[in-house]
């Protein structure tokens, strides 16, 4: 059954020949199966998954189903969730448990899609390997020893090894798109305030964006029209109508124009990936499209930029973790003082921590024009050059990442090699663009992904080229053998 | 060798939404600890403030108010520190750009006319509350307050004087009651005043200045500053230096203490909050609020003296407050406009003088100006006396009925028939022929004595123009 479409599961629901309660059943028993060993879940919650299922049967039964109504989804553990641990990976949320549904849960949830788990991530999704969970790393399904990236890498370890047919997951500085490709999935990132930030567990606040996590293209944009939607509890969701992110999937591609950045090809990328990423290139040339030369200038200021910003948000976000109201709180602090620094030196991990001293270091005052306005500054010139180049094309494609996964603990103890590899991905969101990740091949039998980023709000487009390059390649098919 | 006193006020006006300025949660005073407190205003994890609407109308309409700019991009921004009763760990406040700019406003004391700049209004959140001691050992946090909105109203360090400083406050604090965007409740905390003191020697630069916080009453706000501008004055003239700090005002001993240090102040690390948008506000927002605000202080006071020909006092009282100036108005209005000062003159002192007494609001008076100008009819039309309405008033005050009621159930109408009058005048005059032989002595003073005895005599009901009419004729 965890090789059906996403479309073939909701046909066979609709006819009766599965029932919900069968479909999550098998997930949950593939999760019995496999999660000891790949850790991509921080709960797992077989009961709430069946019981949604059954009224999800009824729903079906009653002939009030939609698309996904029935089929069982994982959220990252960043996506508050009613009476279910959201902990973030991080020990400050391990005994918390929200009141409340994040947008994306809500939405999903009266779609009738039954919830298996949180997936594991890097603490407060601050990371690209999630190695920095309190609950320990996930393992990459293709290779145990590899990590599967992050922060979403339980999300994209969940969909590779076939435990979950669908997933959420965030992208703040790459987190959906670079574990998408280190696990053979596909993974978009919506343009920002696409999908509402409510009730995702804020690090930083002018990039978080939301999206799904998929075995396909197709996948996604079924995903995507249950997932976005204007919500007036967030005001930076767009107030728009929502469009139809599958209306394109089946436009034929003649005449695209995909824009392929010289400095996308430099130093630094491995030279099997950019085999790969260029074989994949010319594969969507075959259906018709051409490429010309675009140039993205300051795609080196994106990391240093990305690095002060997105502390800098972050170090005010997590202020509210003090051990007051909720999260973990120190045992018998002596005072106020005592109270704030125990419990957050105890709560946060090492990587968290960090992140919060840069971030509050680059808003201190005499440093915050250094910083702060130069990065915002940055970021516009960034923004600038992806406008530019759409002038000329109508997609840019590239990497990912420079390199396929790497191996547990590798870098680890190097943050800025670490922070390097997100350079691809970080420019998108500075932009605040959409962009997608499409499994387009191997090296040393790890996947590679292909990285498509178009205009704002042109998702659609996006899926469209995933979905016809998905036709004619089969890479997202195919899975690590001992899941199969 | 005199000092210059430099005074600049802070205040906090509490706007009169519905709901907090950036959750949906109730701000109405009193309700039991944290009733009040959403997962927004608890700061809970991936809560997401938006921002109530109702506060940019407010804020325009008091930067109209003040001729001041408004900001037509306000940007909300984040001021980081932790404290128990700040959920987030920041309050959203405006840094850089406030919704109201420079402006400013006239003040009067003792007669003399001064303009006091207003630096900027910003918008932001309030704190909650901690309450030591009540639970022992442990502080209470009380987030009700929290999220509650705030206009920040900042002066130009313009006044020299504790006088000058309560005159712009009490100017403030009428204006924005004016507006409808506070109600001005000092001793609920909808209307708080700061006050940064300093003193120099006349020329030099700005001396260090202090800090007195939340004050709430105009007569202690004077009186700290005073004591606080003294003890400057001492420290500096024992050939010590002013610290820069809080000081809290003792109002039973008349002193003011230290708080805090600004040594230990917090480096705030604003930033722009990325969960809120820039708000861009229109020449038409601009213009809707203009159509819909009320007059202004100041403009009434002066049209009251201009169409109404009333003293310049009369109007200033009569426009303290937009309710009693609407109330007079309205009486005016039922009264057809016949005699605007006696109008006047009844608002200033009997109704004035009733609702002081019973320690009421203008709104709830248990008389209506459409009951006080029925009143001032009976008085215009001579069917009562001046005297005899305050009866009238009082009666009404309690609740007996509508003047035309009173008089008739009290029998209380002038007496105007030329008869009875005359014979209430040859009674008299037959009963004090003594007084009247003196009279005719050249002691005219006894007039008023006769005029006495005859409307004692009627119970006060005659008609005194006439009496006396009838009087100098009888003696001539």
């Amino acid at each position: 059954m965890h090789n059906l479409t996403i479309k073939q599961m909701s046909e066979k629901l609709h006819a009766g020949e599965i029932t919900s309660v069968q479909l999550t059943q098998h997930y949950l028993d593939r999760i019995s199966q496999y999660d000891a060993e790949l850790n991509a879940f921080v709960t797992v919650t077989p009961e709430l998954a069946i019981s949604m299922a059954e009224a999800a049967d009824k729903m079906l039964a009653a002939g009030n189903g939609e698309l996904l109504t029935g089929i069982p989804i994982a959220h990252k553990d960043i996506f508050c969730t009613d009476g279910v641990k959201t902990s973030c990976s991080s020990k400050m949320l391990d005994n918390f448990i929200a009141p409340y549904d994040a947008y994306v849960v809500e939405k999903l949830k009266k779609v009738g899609m039954p919830i298996l788990g949180k997936t594991n991530m890097d603490e407060f999704a601050m990371g690209s390997t999630s190695e920095s969970s309190y609950y320990g790393p996930t393992k990459n399904p293709w290779d145990l020893n590899a990590v599967p990236g992050g922060s979403s890498g339980g999300a994209a370890a969940v969909i590779s090894a076939g435990l979950a047919p669908m997933a959420t997951g965030t992208d703040t500085g790459g987190s959906i798109r670079q574990p998408a490709s280190f696990c053979g999935i596909t993974g978009i990132k919506p343009t920002y305030g696409s999908v509402s930030r409510f009730g995702i567990v804020a690090y930083a606040s002018s990039f978080d964006q939301a999206g799904p996590m998929t075995r396909s293209a197709e996948d996604a944009a079924w995903m995507l029209n249950a997932m976005a939607g204007f919500d007036e509890r967030d005001s930076t969701s767009l107030e728009r109508e929502t469009p139809d992110f599958a209306a394109e999937l089946n436009q034929p591609l003649k005449g695209l124009k995909i824009g392929v950045p010289a400095e996308y090809f430099g130093e630094g990328l491995d030279s099997g990936v950019e085999d790969v990423v260029r074989n994949a290139i010319a594969e969507v040339e075959k259906l018709g499209a051409e490429t010309v030369e675009v140039h993205l200038p300051n795609k080196d200021l994106a990391v240093p930029s990305y690095y002060v910003l997105a502390p800098a948000e972050a170090s005010s976000n997590l202020s509210r973790f003090d051990g007051v109201r909720f999260g973990h709180r120190c045992e018998a602090p002596k005072d106020l003082e005592d109270l704030y620094k125990r419990s957050r030196s105890e709560g946060f991990g090492a990587e968290v921590k960090r992140r919060i001293m840069v971030g509050a270091y680059a808003l201190s005052a005499g440093f915050y024009d250094a910083y702060y306005l130069k990065a915002q500054k940055l970021r516009r010139m960034v923004r600038d050059d992806f406008t530019k180049a759409f002038e000329s094309c109508d997609v840019i494609m590239g990497p990912v990442a420079p390199s396929p996964a790497f191996n547990i603990g590798e870098k680890s103890d190097d943050q800025v090699s670490m922070y390097l590899s997100d350079l691809y991905t970080i420019p998108v969101n500075l932009a605040g663009l959409p962009g997608l990740s499409v499994p387009a091949g191997f090296v040393n039998n790890r996947p590679v992904g292909l990285h498509i980023v178009g205009p704002y709000f042109s998702e659609a487009k996006l899926l469209n080229i995933g979905h016809q390059y998905q036709q004619v390649t089969d890479w997202h098919k195919q899975m690590p053998e001992q899941y199969q | 060798m005199s000092w210059e006193v430099v005074i600049g006020l802070e205040i906090h006006a509490q706007l009169t939404t519905q709901s907090k300025i950036f959750s949906g949660s109730s701000i109405a005073y009193g309700a039991s600890p944290n009733s009040q407190a959403s997962a927004i205003d608890l700061g809970m994890p991936g809560m997401l403030p938006v921002l109530n609407a109702g506060v940019i109308d407010k804020s325009i309409s008091l930067g109209l108010a003040l001729n001041a700019e408004i900001g037509r991009k306000s940007v909300f921004d984040r001021k980081n520190y932790m404290y128990p009763d700040l959920p987030k760990g920041y309050q959203t406040t405006q840094l850089e750009f406030p919704i109201v700019g420079q402006g400013s406003l006239e003040i009067d004391v003792d007669g003399e006319k001064k303009v006091i700049g207003v630096t900027r209004a910003h918008l932001e959140e309030d704190a909650g509350k901690s309450n030591h001691g009540v639970v022992p050992g442990m502080s209470g946090i009380d987030l009700n307050r929290a999220g509650t909105p705030l206009l920040e109203i900042v002066s130009d360090p313009d006044m020299s004087s504790a006088k000058e400083a309560v005159a712009y406050a009490k100017k403030m604090h009428e204006l924005v009651q004016y507006l409808g965007i506070c109600d001005g409740n000092m001793q609920e905390g909808s209307f708080r005043v700061d006050s940064n003191v300093s003193i120099r020697k006349p020329g030099e630069p700005f001396g260090t200045r202090t800090e007195l916080k939340n004050i709430n009453s105009f007569r202690f706000i004077e009186k700290a500053i005073e004591f606080e501008i003294e003890r400057q004055i001492e420290v500096i003239e024992n050939g010590g230096e002013v610290v820069q700090e809080t000081r809290l005002y003792d109002s039973e001993n008349d002193t003011t203490r230290s708080m805090r240090s600004k040594e230990e102040a917090n480096d705030y690390r604003y930033f722009p909050c990325p969960d809120l948008l820039p708000v861009i506000i229109t020449e038409e927002d601009i213009q809707a609020v203009k159509a819909t605000m009320p007059e202004l202080p100041d403009t009434k006071r002066i049209r009251f003296v201009s169409e109404f020909g009333l003293s310049d006092y009369d109007a200033e009282v009569l426009t303290g407050s937009r309710d009693m100036a609407e109330f007079f108005e309205a009486v005016v209005k039922a009264t057809d406009n016949k005699d605007a000062k006696l109008c006047a003159n009844w608002m200033t002192s009997g109704f004035a003088a009733a609702i002081n007494k019973d320690n009421l609001a203008v709104t709830d008076a248990p008389i209506t100006a459409e009951m006080l100008a029925g009143m001032l009819n009976r008085i215009m039309d001579d069917t009562i006396s001046g005297k005899i309405a305050k009866q009238v008033f009082e009666a009404m005050w309690n609740g007996e009925g509508t003047a035309d009621e009173i008089i008739e159930a009290k029998g209380l109408k002038q007496i105007t028939d030329t008869g009875a009058i005359e014979a209430l005048v040859d009674e008299v005059l037959a009963n004090n022929q003594s007084q009247v032989e003196a009279y005719k002595g050249g002691q005219e003073k006894m007039m008023g004595y006769f005029v006495g005895q005859i409307m004692k005599a009627s119970g006060g009901q005659a008609n005194p123009g006439q009496v006396n009419k009838m009087l100098k004729e009888k003696l001539s």
